[in-house]
């Protein structure tokens, strides 16, 4: 890492009635706490959020978007894996 | 009320109002664009306290004076502020160390005033406790990273509570105003705060390694409305609008 440049940092947000957080966007911060408070000052500002979470984006492993074929086209054809051919009984039939 | 609770308003406005014109100062001009925002974040917070302050004070004053007029048709010697807010920004590390040293007394005295026997002023302190609490949390790590961070950064942070540490005493030094305030219930003396901000203000400088200054006999005078020379340059930026197109409005 270059001595001169703050790490990035990935955040991610959960919004009031999310359930989840979700990736919002990244930062630079010298540390983790320095981090969440850059966060809660650039993501939050109008109310976006009620947690933080944040993580090096030096420690995610992607996916190779070159790999794209082979990882994600097989599933392609398998529609038996969505479970829409089953009858369900009438009390529970909304789903 | 009397005239002197007034002026203890006027303090409690002015602090916020000027120093959020000075952290104003920093925006698109931080070393990183996260800290630009987070200054400017601040800023934000302390005047939006001000306005609150100064219409509540306009409103017991009774001369139809608004938070604008306050702010910005008052002449120097009319400020309340302590001369600690009104100082140059300097670097970056007398900025947040300004920061933090003013925090650590804003919490435990919004934390007093929850009791003030004036419901709006207390009802403003809850609303600013909050504010000031994340300020000096961020304040205060600022201070650590940079005193115990490079030479470079400890040397400024180091030169910086030289230069700001004599202003700290106006913040304790208690008159005749804040012991009316604090008599009638609605305000505090300034000496009662000392205690919790030792407390938080000096385990934190020893961690970052630096040195406050002993104390000397010196006092400024701000909050009796005798400022530093940097004062009217602030005001004139400050006020112009409304100077140069009075009752302007946007």
């Amino acid at each position: 890492m270059d001595r001169n440049e703050w790490p990035l940092w990935e955040v991610f947000i959960r919004s009031r009635n999310g359930l989840d957080h979700k990736h919002c966007g990244s930062l630079h911060a010298p540390d983790a706490r320095m981090a969440l408070q850059n966060a809660r000052d650039i993501y939050t500002r109008r109310m976006e959020g009620v947690s933080i979470w944040v993580v090096r984006s030096d420690q995610i492993h992607a996916s190779d978007p070159e790999a794209k074929p082979e990882m994600f086209d097989p599933a392609e054809d398998k529609i038996y894996r969505h479970p829409t051919f089953y009858k369900l009984p009438r009390e529970v039939d909304h789903m | 009320m009397p005239d002197l609770n007034i002026d203890y308003l006027l303090r409690l406005a002015d602090n916020p109002l000027i120093l959020g014109q000075r952290l104003s100062e920093w925006c698109g001009h931080a070393p990183v664009l996260e800290e630009d925002l987070a200054l400017a974040n601040t800023a934000l917070d302390l005047i939006g306290q001000a306005r609150l302050l100064l219409t509540h004070a306009g409103a017991l004053e009774g001369n139809g004076r608004d938070e604008d007029q306050l702010a910005f048709l008052r002449s120097e010697r009319e400020f309340r502020n302590c001369t600690l807010v009104e100082l140059p920004n300097g670097d970056f590390a007398r900025t947040v160390l300004r920061n933090f040293l003013f925090s650590a007394h804003q919490v435990p005295l919004w934390e007093g005033l929850l009791g003030s026997r004036d419901a709006q002023l207390a009802a403003i302190a809850a609303k600013s406790l909050k504010e000031v609490r994340y300020h000096l949390r961020h304040a205060a790590d600022w201070v650590l990273r940079l005193g115990a961070g490079t030479e470079e950064s400890h040397r400024r942070m180091q030169a910086a509570l030289d230069y700001l540490w004599p202003y700290t005493t106006e913040l304790f030094a208690g008159d005749a105003v804040e012991e009316a305030a604090a008599a009638a219930g609605i305000g505090l003396a300034g000496s009662s705060l000392q205690p919790r901000w030792d407390a938080a203000v000096l385990p934190v400088l020893q961690e970052a390694a630096l040195s406050p200054p002993a104390r000397t006999p010196f006092l400024s005078q701000g909050k009796l409305g005798v400022h530093s020379e940097h004062m009217g340059h602030l005001l004139a930026e400050m006020q112009t609008m409304q100077r140069a197109y009075p009752g302007a409005q946007w």
